[in-house]
């Protein structure tokens, strides 16, 4: 298993190694030692391999991600898996700022907390957050689904388009245009799909679980809707 | 009304601030309760670059010979960190107008015409099409606060990147697109419902501030392999402070819209009254750079109402690498034609006025994502238009350039320049004609 430690080695090197990595390259798996904060950790990867972070990443760790599975053994920076097209991000600790940000597609799992704006402007990609988010989550998500276990800070979901939003906790504030929504049965098996693939397995009943989406009353400018933003 | 009772009227006399633009703009308001969202940049007359003037060779200067002597006019951008920094052979691009804004065919079109003359074109807010890339020998890939259509293989696919901070009809607005315009496939390429009016984000979702840009450069760098250049656009309201702090996040080239820039679609009220012109925008630009040492090392684009080659040649001399057209590309195209002036006169306007871009319904097949109207536009024709002006312009810079004794169209300076009036001396910190009064600088 390849080991690069970024006490030593230089993160370009690191990078460069692993965007250079064919589709059916045999090493398939990469530890990280020392990251040490630094940011844009294993950004831009395109192969089907597995990159263990040991450590805290700075922003942007597997920014933009396709194919890989990405385990971070502490906390991610702000950003973390931003933009992210496919493949799974694990954080085992908590989560900056951002966190999924723009994503089209994969999985985000944060075993801790995720700060404000997780999910901003998601565009399909999972997320499932074991602890809570902040305040302004999922603002403008687009498409995908967030999973909160925990509790939601203030404005969830504001000015949201399609994406779903599951919440376990209390929700402080809900955004412009975001609504309680009814928890269907393809809500729950979809629910309990994300839950499973993040590793909760049966310890959360995806009966306890609230859903949230877009009223899609500001999809059209109306005059009389301009007092909700 | 006999002559002796037109006399105790006041003879009618139009008001200066109440115009008729103003009273329209009442009227409309008072009927919609709605602000007025329109294309195109400022419409009001604001200094510019026809507020200067070349004063070419003389005595102490002497000029060079016009067909005889070479007067080049490339640029290079990105040598400061790119391993791939990208050569243009023309010191004009085409601005970034989204796919959604903007037909495919019209898209093809400026890819078309921008390559004939070896310049690129921008993608814009709503991601990269396969016909404007397999168009574009050289392509600059906008990343956006909206991210529409972002995704790492465009990123790869670019010859450089552009940071989107904002444009210089909107500094602070982020964009529009009303649902007439969101067809299935604008829809699918930015992830949104068919048919929605459709509001992208004025800030990045993943960074705020010059400290976090500095990061996010890095982030792009590193996921292209520190290959493309990277700019970073900003529409021009703090120029001095914006430029210093693009160079310092590390951008390869700053772009500067100045408020004449056009747009898709935005709120008139903040095309007209939010930012500065692009003539007062450049001086404290390009003194930013200078006094970094980055003049020429980071390049500067300055955009937002340039019509000709003497416009470009200003931009030069004031210290530009090079410039950014939009509306004027679109006009090369055939948009505001006044052939088409039925069809204009049934939109309610007429050609030369025709703004409301964002409806969907140009007659020019430019501004919309009406499947029939985009077939009027062939991309072939239109890419030759647009080539052959961007031609016309060069040579137009390149002439005066000849006549200040230039052999490269950037060694045009500031002292070739006197400005027509007080404001434009004072913006542009070049003399006022026939005198050496910069105001503003110096002993006044
Ligand atoms: C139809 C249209 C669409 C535009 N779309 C974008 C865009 O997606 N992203 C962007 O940064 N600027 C956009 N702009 C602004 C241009 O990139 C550029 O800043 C401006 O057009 C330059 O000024 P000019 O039109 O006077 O040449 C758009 C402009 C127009 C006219």
């Amino acid at each position: 298993m390849p080991e690069v430690d970024l006490a030593v080695t230089p993160l370009r090197e690191l990078n460069a190694a692993l965007h250079k990595l064919k589709p059916d390259t045999n090493e398939t798996s990469w530890r990280v030692l020392n990251p040490r904060g630094q940011h844009a950790i294993a950004a831009g990867l395109d192969a089907p391999i597995l990159v263990t972070v040991e450590g805290h990443a700075g922003y942007y760790c597997a920014g933009m991600n396709k194919q890989a599975t990405v385990v971070i053994n502490g906390n991610a920076g702000q950003g973390v898996a931003e933009n992210m097209m496919s493949g799974q991000v694990h954080v085992k600790g908590d989560a900056s700022q951002a966190a999924g940000a723009t994503g089209c597609g994969g999985l985000l799992v944060i075993d801790g907390n995720a700060s404000a704006r997780c999910g901003i402007s998601m565009k399909g990609i999972d997320i499932v957050v074991k602890g809570s988010v902040g305040h302004l989550s999922a603002f403008m998500a687009q498409a995908g689904n967030l999973v909160v276990l925990g509790d939601a800070g203030e404005a969830l979901g504001d000015s949201i388009y399609e994406a779903r939003l599951y919440v376990r906790g209390s929700v402080k504030s809900l955004g412009a245009d975001c609504i309680e929504k009814e928890m269907r049965d393809e809500h729950k098996a979809e629910l309990r799909r994300l839950l499973d693939a993040a590793g909760v397995d049966g310890a959360a009943d995806v009966s306890e679980f609230r859903r949230y989406g877009s009223a899609r009353k500001l999809y059209h400018f109306h005059i009389d809707n301009a007092g909700s933003y | 009304m006999t002559a002796q009772d037109r006399w105790l009227h006041t003879p009618p006399r139009k008001s200066a601030t109440f115009d008729d633009a103003s009273i329209a703009e009442i009227r409309r308001a008072a009927a919609t309760g709605i602000y007025d969202i329109r294309g195109a940049g400022t419409k009001r007359k604001v200094p510019h670059f026809d507020d200067l003037l070349f004063l070419g060779a003389s005595i102490s200067r002497y000029p060079l010979e016009g067909y005889r002597e070479k007067c080049a006019t490339d640029v290079t951008i990105g040598t400061r960190f790119a391993k791939k920094p990208i050569t243009l052979k023309i010191p004009i691009t085409i601005a970034g107008m989204s796919f959604g804004s903007l037909s495919a065919q019209a898209k093809e079109a400026l890819g078309r015409g921008a390559s004939a003359v070896g310049t690129s074109p921008t993608t814009g807010d709503g991601g990269m099409t396969p016909e404007e890339r397999s168009h574009s020998s050289i392509l600059v890939y906008q990343l956006l606060p909206s991210r529409y259509g972002m995704n790492p293989d465009d990123l790869r696919r670019a010859d450089a990147i552009e940071v989107v901070v904002g444009q210089g009809a909107k500094p602070g607005g982020g964009g529009m697109l009303l649902g007439q315009k969101i067809s299935k496939r604008v829809a699918e390429m930015r992830t949104l419902p068919e048919g929605i009016d459709q509001r992208s984000a004025c800030r990045h979702p993943d960074w705020t501030g010059p400290d976090d840009l500095e990061i996010k450069i890095q982030e792009l760098r590193e996921i292209t392999d520190w290959e493309k250049p990277i700019y970073v656009k900003v529409g021009a309201s703090r120029p001095y402070y914006d430029t210093a702090l693009a160079i310092k996040a590390g951008a390869d080239a700053v772009v500067l819209d100045g408020m004449q820039g056009g747009t898709a679609a935005t709120q008139d009220v903040f095309i007209e009254h939010v930012g500065i012109p692009t003539l007062a925008a450049i001086p404290p630009a390009v003194q930013a750079l200078q006094e970094l040492g980055m003049h020429r090392k980071v390049q500067l684009i300055v955009s937002g109402g340039i019509r000709n080659g003497a416009d470009v040649a200003k931009a030069l001399a004031l210290g530009a690498d090079a410039v950014s057209i939009g509306t004027a590309a679109l006009i090369a195209l055939g948009d505001n034609d006044p052939h088409l002036e039925d069809e204009y006169r049934k939109l309610g306007t007429t050609a030369g006025a025709y703004d409301d871009w964002h409806e969907g319904r140009d007659p020019a097949g430019i501004t919309t994502q009406d499947p029939a109207l985009a077939a009027r536009l062939d991309p072939v024709l239109a890419g030759r238009k647009l080539a052959n002006y961007l031609t016309v312009m060069t040579l137009e810079a390149q002439t005066i350039a000849r006549a200040c004794g230039k052999s490269h169209v950037h060694n045009l300076e500031p002292e070739d320049l006197v400005a027509l009036n007080v404001e434009a001396a004072a913006m542009a910190r070049v003399p006022l004609a026939g005198t050496n009064w910069v105001p503003g600088v110096g002993q006044w």
